[in-house]
């Protein structure tokens, strides 16, 4: 690919400087970092040294791929491809077959130790990776080699996070995801069914301005994005503190617009910035549309727990007040049961008893020795 | 005087068999409770965090042991010897009530790991009238052992160590007879702190001294009972007419007992709350009937003659001065904020138990031991 | 109890110091008669709170405690009551359109009978802080302290094989943090107010006297921090519940609402542990009567034996 002019081909397109200038002070406040940032970020992404990205798929479904193509904010794809080179993307490939599996070759060696890897899909491991061949060899063996020569490996999606959808139970290929194949590396995980566009496009806007990856959390999510519960700023979440809820689909709760907390919503468990962001730019999001929200880009909830049971909110230590504060007093201890009560009787029954019995003989025992 | 004899004949007869069998329900519902904790068992809540197992095992048990402490100052401080052939199997009782009120406090207590802490001087809170409690129960558990310890030497035939143990018994009678005196009273004094929570008709500052009082009267209420139940059930008429004798005793503790408490409720001014209607004030009238009942029958001297009535008073003073060491501890004991307590049916059985234990123990022990004052005649030894 | 009979007790109390107490560090003062010299506490106001337990979450959090849900709904932290898992609880008084809220956790006596009552100094009353704090790896589980506290507050796990006691322990743990108690951390009105006892009481003495229906400025979360808020005064039941009741306390509650409502106790101002110590005294002082007695004893067996 040519090397471009971002600027040029955006006024081509009927945007001025001032606009792409607003678009990296808007990315960088999304990921908390200062305004000045969206300068750098602008010179960065202006650079005409462009960073070869390698964009490799396993077992996926080419969502994250597609949701990154779609993204309606102004020209946000083509930012993307214009500040980066992308050498290699099945889906986005001109050429096919042997070729393009040459150019990647090339492009691996040319820029060894300067790339970015992105994996998208999980890997399947069982049986030698045998499931998934790309030009005969096993996926696995792919990413590894790859990602050996890489500067950066990012994991887009819950399927190369953690394995997602493939990984889901009887999990019969093996499927894994990236970080599990490379142990060791650090590896970025942008999950997510699809992933954000924007967690990615923020995340690679970080990396090219700071030559570093974004602070991660344990699970390499950038914290930028994971670092809240959906729950925490859900539009819904008033209803839920308030106890009241859609019992079912359709119900008139829902058609209030209440807490979808009893129709399984994994939102209380899920880390996510859906509920500020939306979802991949579609300007609404499950939980908005009145679908609960099904925890896609949390490992153990999406694809583990099923859709319409509850969230465990014990388990997340979520501490939500209660609408109403406890009463003074109440009623409580002291159940009475008919066994117990019965049990108390035979006591005083046996003890009773046992007198009279004494009593009794101490009578006869008396006349007896009277006599 | 009979010579202390063991009664034989077999152990094994179907009222132990089902004594051992409440036994071992007992041992089913002790494992659920350390396995899972004291909630899933017992009644016992944050309101009333002692129940059954501390206010009857714990507090009414060991004053039921209280037979060889009464005894004890009846023989050696008062010098009535004609009363010693009661000793020995009171002492057994005593012995065995107070082993298993520790067992009793073993389970009873949340973190039983703990329990040596006690006894290590730089954990030991002296200001406590529990540490006192604790550290008196466990050196008079000792004592009562080595005092129950003659029959069975001699059973085993270590006459050595009888003899060695016969020189300086006294101090250990002097003890046994100074420290009930002292965790009997603090029995009382334990609920001092409970005050705020406390009928007016239980909360005293002079609850050590009812506690003591009432460990004394129920001492030998209870040698009466016991010696009257084991003298017919072993066929052993003999101990009747000291018994007799000893009731004389009940009516003046019962009268001391009724007059300063009462006295000390009045003087708060607090009398009226016995007609309350509520369970503190009932439980009080019905105590104060029945241990009126027992000194009514016993003040006249042609009633303390007749075996029959001395038991029956001996028996209401048993359930009044007993009722109300419980009444102090559950139901003069109201920690408001809408709590209750009513024990459950593993906690029952587990007291069943250990009430179980208590009898097949000493009923195993007369019939191989030397330990009643059987008139020889009818021993099947 | 009669004048008299206190003044009997102080006398035979003030015979002299107690031999066993000697030894005795961290438990030595159950009955102190002052305040400790850097004493902290709570002063909770509440007619400034909003109910928006906001410090029972801090709370939780700061504490390490798992959210407890009882009543109809399993989805919030609901605790009705005060119990192992909760050390401190928001609760609401209603009379019709009538309310008010009450905040319950221990109130750190100054005089405290748990600490009175624990036989192994599990709880005690710390010399500096006042603090009474518990100490697991002492405690035996024999739940003196729950019937000896007038508040009801240390709680028991009684769904557990290796039990505790549970009580707010003014969280001690934060301090070395440079932090304080979360619940008043996380008061944003300032009904939950920390800080040193002296001037907390201070603090409300003066609330005591403003003027209902102007605006006053009250300090907020820390009274040494300097933050305020302004709020419009309420009427206050003329009263600082725990400046007096049984000995005082180091948890003071302001109120326009009476305390008998709120679920608080009626208490009188000598405590109990006095009446304890008192009888305690009278019998056990140097260990004089029970060794006295104790010779007595062996005097008569022995001679008792002799004769037999």
């Amino acid at each position: 690919m040519n090397e471009l002019n971002v600027v040029s081909k955006l006024s081509a397109r009927g945007y001025s400087r001032r606009d792409f200038l607003k678009l990296c002070t808007v990315m960088a406040a999304s990921m908390g970092l200062p305004l000045s940032a969206g300068e750098k970020i602008a010179s960065a992404v202006e650079s005409p040294t462009r960073p070869p990205v390698i964009w490799i798929s396993g077992q996926g479904c080419t969502g994250c791929t597609e949701s990154l193509l779609r993204t309606t904010h102004p020209t946000l794809e083509h930012l993307i491809l214009d500040m980066i080179s992308l050498d290699y993307n099945e889906t986005l490939n001109a050429g096919a077959g042997h070729q393009a599996e040459k150019f990647m070759e090339q492009s691996i060696e040319k820029n060894i130790g300067k790339f970015v890897l992105v994996v998208e899909g999980s890997i399947p491991t069982k049986d030698g990776g045998i499931y998934c061949k790309v030009a005969g060899t096993p996926f696995v063996d792919i990413v590894k080699n790859t990602a050996s020569k890489a500067a950066a490996v990012i994991a887009i999606g819950s399927c190369a996070s953690w394995g997602g959808i493939p990984s889901a139970e009887p999990n019969p290929t093996g499927a894994k995801g990236v970080s599990k194949v490379l142990p060791g590396a650090t590896v970025m995980n942008i999950p997510g069914c699809p992933a954000n566009a924007y967690n990615f496009t923020s995340a690679v806007a970080y990396y090219l301005t700071y030559k570093k990856l974004p602070a991660l959390d344990k699970q390499g999510r950038p914290k930028f994005a994971y670092s809240r519960l959906i729950h925490e700023n859900c539009e819904r979440r008033p209803h839920f503190d308030a106890g009241r809820f859609a019992e079912k689909f359709g119900d008139e709760g829902h058609k209030l617009g209440y807490c979808l907390y009893k129709l399984g919503c994994k939102g209380p468990v899920t880390y996510n910035n859906c509920s500020i962001l939306g979802f991949c730019d579609v300007g609404s999001w499950p939980v908005k549309a009145g679908h609960p929200c099904f925890g896609c880009s949390e490992e153990d909830v999406g694809f583990s727990i099923p859709q319409f049971v509850e969230a465990d909110l014990e388990k997340h230590s979520l501490f939500t007040p209660s609408a109403t504060p406890a009463d003074i007093t109440y009623q409580r201890g002291g159940n009475t049961t008919a066994t117990a009560a019965g049990l108390v009787g035979l006591a005083v029954g046996a003890a009773l008893g046992a007198g009279v019995v004494a009593s009794r003989k101490l009578k006869s025992e008396e006349e007896a020795s009277n006599q | 005087m009979s010579e202390a004899k063991p009664f034989g004949g077999r152990v094994l007869t179907i009222p132990f068999i089902l004594g051992l069998l409440v036994i071992i329900v007992m041992l089913g519902f002790l494992a659920q409770r350390f396995l899972l904790g004291l909630g899933p068992v017992s009644g016992m809540n944050d309101g009333y965090p002692w129940g059954l197992w501390i206010a009857y095992d714990v507090n009414v048990g060991t004053a039921f042991a209280c037979g060889g402490y009464a005894m004890a100052i009846l023989i050696f401080i008062f010098n009535k010897f004609e009363y010693s052939p009661l000793l020995k199997p009171a002492v057994l009782t005593s012995f065995l009530g107070y082993a298993l009120a520790g067992f009793s406090i073993f389970f009873d207590i949340g973190r039983y790991w703990n329990m040596q802490n006690i006894f290590l001087p730089w954990h030991a809170n002296v200001h406590s009238a529990m540490f006192e409690v604790a550290l008196c129960i466990a050196a008079y558990v000792l004592v009562l052992l080595i005092e129950t310890a003659p029959p069975f030497l001699q059973k085993l035939k270590l006459h050595n160590v009888e003899n060695k143990l016969s020189k300086v018994l006294f101090i250990f009678v002097a003890l046994g007879i100074l420290l009930p005196t002292m965790h009997q009273s603090s029995l009382g004094s334990l609920m001092v702190l409970g005050g705020p929570k406390m009928s007016p008709l239980y909360w005293s500052q002079a609850l050590p001294l009812f506690f003591l009082i009432g460990a004394l009267l129920l001492g030998y209420a209870v040698v009466i009972f016991e010696a009257t139940l084991s003298g017919v059930a072993f066929n052993n008429p003999s101990e009747l007419k000291i018994l007799k004798k000893l009731s004389a005793i009940i009516p003046w503790l019962v009268g001391i007992f009724l007059i300063v408490r009462f006295q000390d409720i009045n003087a708060r001014g607090a009398l009226e709350a016995m007609f309350a209607g509520d369970m503190a004030g009932n439980f009080f009238l019905l105590e104060s009937v029945l241990l009126l009942v027992a000194l009514f029958m016993l003040v006249p001297a042609k009633n303390r003659a007749d075996s029959r009535k001395v038991f029956w008073a001996a028996f209401c003073a048993l359930l009044g001065a007993g009722l109300y060491r419980f009444d102090a501890y559950i139901i003069g004991f109201s920690p408001g904020n809408g709590w209750h307590y009513f024990p459950t049916t593993p906690e029952i059985l587990i007291t069943f138990g250990i009430i179980a234990i208590e009898i097949l123990v000493f009923v195993w022990a007369a019939k191989r031991a030397p330990l009643l004052p059987l008139s020889g005649k009818k021993s099947q030894a | 109890m009669t004048i008299k009979r206190r003044e009997f007790l102080k006398a035979t109390a003030a015979g002299g110091a107690l031999i066993v107490t000697g030894s005795q560090s961290a438990s030595a003062s159950t009955a102190g008669e002052t305040i400790p010299p850097q004493a902290v506490g709570i002063l909770y106001d509440s007619n400034l709170c909003i109910g928006c337990q906001a410090c029972m979450t801090a709370c939780k959090e700061a504490n390490d405690m798992p959210p407890e849900h009882s009543g109809q709904y399993s989805t919030w932290d609901n605790p009705l009551d005060l119990s192992a898992n909760t050390l401190n609880i928001i609760k609401m008084y209603k009379d019709g359109e009538k309310y008010a809220f009450i905040k319950r956790h221990c109130m750190h006596c100054l005089e405290p009978a748990c600490a009175n009552a624990c036989p192994v100094s599990a709880l005690v009353k710390d010399r500096e802080t006042g603090i009474v704090t518990y100490d697991a790896s002492a405690c035996i589980g024999c739940r003196y302290c729950q019937v000896a506290c007038p508040y009801n507050v240390p709680k028991f796990d009684w769904y557990s094989p290796f039990p505790q006691i549970h009580k707010c322990q003014l969280c001690d743990h934060l301090f070395q943090q440079g932090r304080y108690a979360a619940c008043c951390e996380s008061c944003p009105t300032g009904a939950s107010l920390f800080g040193p006892v002296e001037k907390l009481k201070k603090e409300a003495e003066r609330r005591l006297l403003l003027e209902p229906d102007k605006y006053y400025d009250f300090p907020v979360n820390h009274i040494e921090k300097g933050n305020t808020r302004r709020h419009k005064a309420e009427k206050y039941i003329p009263h600082i519940y725990g400046s007096e009741e049984v000995g005082g306390s180091q948890y003071m509650i302001l109120s326009g609402t009476d305390f008998s409502k709120l679920g608080l106790p009626d208490l009188r101002e000598r405590s109990y542990v006095k009446d304890l110590e008192g009888v305690a005294n009278t019998f056990y002082k140097y260990l004089i009567y029970p060794v006295a007695a104790f010779a007595g004893l062996v005097y008569l067996v022995r001679k008792r034996e002799h004769h037999e």
